[in-house]
């Protein structure tokens, strides 16, 4: 049996009989095999012995998940994908590392990103792009790139993103795997090196929608270390795991199928459409008129964020310091070699929404239109309980075809950027593969609090289809 | 839209390169360009959203704890003397 082909789920049972100790093995061993090619770990070679082995009782029985490097965890470096974050060790774990590694998971290497989180294709970082396991021409989507490539190149049982604009969903779309971005405050920030303190959240990148809801089961609740946790009380994930959607009303809203929206991925998403329809579902043309203007939102108010945000890596404290004459010398020689072209793009940008003069334009008019994008939301979620659209208007494109063109691939991110904007919570699900091998995720979004609805939908149609069986060839 | 680039960058605290600047002045200009969409919204009656969330005054118990996060801080620190981080001359002497 290959042990690296086990869901989350079916590695815990395996290893509650038998130890872990097959388990890590396997995965570490595909894991250097694999490595070179994908990239999907940031640095693979050391640490097996730096790994804390938990006992099998607990939860999730010791099984490997791994982490994007953007999440602190006690006594290992993290990096970022960025050279300002040289040798950088959090002396303590964030809230999540915390959650898993009580429930038992084995905390197994951190994963490749888009430096600083800021991009939609991983080709960012500092330490060179992850590659799609699908076709290693292609970009894994990002910033979780690493996160969803590990997962579905099965070098890993699971990983842990973040998502501000579609950085979980988007990658898990071009790798064919589940990622769920949960409602704003569902999971506790504390830990998670910030990018846009409105938008930034937590969430599973993993095999199956089961997997999923077993780790938002472990993740999620309040958090008095961060106070834009939210209070609300979690309930059992896993509970709303069943075969029904007889009855739900499914949005879809006709904003997201547009022109420049790939055929193959429009088709795919209209199919779903028809599946749910077929089991009971009622499905409902909706609108959501705002959508357009979300890119343009989100890249004045995520931008400004993280330009201040970004502000606190000077030299002083940690990371990367340049050696300089005077300290405001070392602020900017630092901040000139430490960050990537992307980052310094988007503080640059940032600034200038947040300076003097322009905030009233850019960054007052950006969250006005924020509240409008909200109210879209509210109306539609009166007439349904689910929104359905593509997760991506295309599949995984080509590694450097969008890299000069920053717009283009701003784009990239249309129909996941909404959630983010509204803090409602959203999913995306594997749901085809485009003539080409190329998989296809669908999406979908539901209430504030509401990850139960997701669930039960995604996993009707998860078990329906049986798409998330088909795996990359890599051997 | 025109930006001053050099400003920008002042205010950011960032050297830029001469070659690097004439490809963010333009791409700054672009994406301002794309945003500028925006003005075809009336939002004048509009609030605002700064937050999705609606909590207010966030507080927690005020308990102290024991925790050794400073002291290993300082273990990584680029550069530190003792419980301090260290930084090149603020003022300069003429």
């Amino acid at each position: 049996m290959d042990l690296t082909k086990l869901t989350l789920k079916e590695a815990v049972e395996f290893s509650k009989e038998n130890g872990v100790q097959p388990i890590l093995d396997a995965f570490q061993k595909r894991a250097g095999l694999l490595n070179s090619r994908i990239n999907a770990f940031l640095r693979c070679d050391s640490l097996l012995e730096k790994m804390s082995i938990p006992g099998t009782s607990a939860l999730l029985a010791g099984v490997p998940i791994s982490i994007k490097d953007n999440i602190c965890i006690e006594g290992r470096e993290v990096t970022c994908a960025s050279k300002i974050m040289t040798k950088h060790v959090p002396p303590y774990d964030a809230t999540v590392i915390e959650k898993l590694k009580s429930a038992g998971a084995t905390i197994f290497h951190q994963c490749n990103m888009d430096e600083f989180a800021l991009g939609s294709s991983c080709e960012t970082s500092a330490f060179g792009a992850c590659r799609n396991p699908w076709d290693f021409n292609c970009v894994p989507g990002g910033s979780s790139g690493g996160s969803a490539a590990a997962v579905a190149a099965d070098m890993t049982v699971a990983a842990i993103g973040s998502d501000s604009g579609g950085s979980i969903r988007q990658p898990a779309a071009l790798c064919g795997v589940v990622g769920v971005k949960p409602t704003y405050g569902r999971v506790s920030r504390y830990g998670l090196i910030a990018f846009g303190s409105s938008f930034d959240q937590i969430g599973p990148i993993t095999k199956t929608v089961e997997d999923a809801a077993i780790l938002m089961n472990v993740i999620s609740g309040h958090d008095p270390k961060d106070s834009t946790s939210a209070p609300d009380d979690v309930p059992d994930f896993t509970q709303s795991l069943k075969r029904q959607v007889k009855g739900l009303r499914i949005g879809l809203p006709t904003e997201y199928f547009i022109e420049g929206i790939d055929p193959e991925v429009e088709k795919a998403v209209r199919q779903a459409g028809e599946i749910y329809k077929r089991l009971g579902a009622e499905i409902k043309i909706i609108s959501l008129p705002h959508t357009e203007y979300s890119v343009a939102v989100y890249y004045i108010v995520a931008v400004a964020e993280a330009s201040s945000n970004l502000g606190r890596f000077d030299g002083v404290e940690y990371g990367l310091r340049v050696p300089s004459k005077d300290l405001r010398e070392m602020y900017f020689e630092t901040r000139n070699q430490g960050f990537g072209q992307e980052a310094k793009r988007r503080i640059l940008l940032g600034t200038f929404v947040l300076s003097a003069g322009y905030y009233d334009a850019f960054y007052l008019k950006g969250q006005k239109v924020r509240t409008l994008i909200r109210q879209d939301f509210e109306k539609a979620f009166k007439e349904v309980d689910v929104i359905l659209s593509p997760t991506s208007p295309t599949p995984a494109f080509k590694i450097g075809e969008r890299t000069e063109d920053p717009i283009a691939m701003y784009l990239s991110d249309i129909f996941t950027i909404p959630a983010n904007l509204a803090g409602i919570p959203a999913m995306s699900v594997p749901c085809g593969f485009t003539a080409g091998g190329l998989p296809i995720g669908l999406q979908l979004m539901a209430r504030p609090f509401d990850e139960a609805t997701l669930f039960r939908a995604a996993y009707t149609f998860e078990q329906e289809t049986g798409v998330y069986k088909k795996k990359p060839k890599l051997d | 839209m025109n930006v001053d680039i050099d400003k920008i960058a002042q205010l950011a605290r960032i050297h830029l390169t001469l070659e690097e600047k004439p490809g963010l002045e333009k791409d700054l200009e672009a994406i301002l360009g794309y945003i500028s969409k925006l003005d075809r919204l009336d939002t004048e009656k509009i609030t605002p959203t700064s937050h999705v969330l609606n909590l207010e005054n966030v507080c927690r118990k005020d308990t102290p704890g024991l925790s050794d996060a400073a002291e290993k801080a300082i273990e990584h620190a680029p550069c530190a003397e003792g419980r301090f981080f260290k930084v090149p001359k603020i003022v300069q002497r003429d």
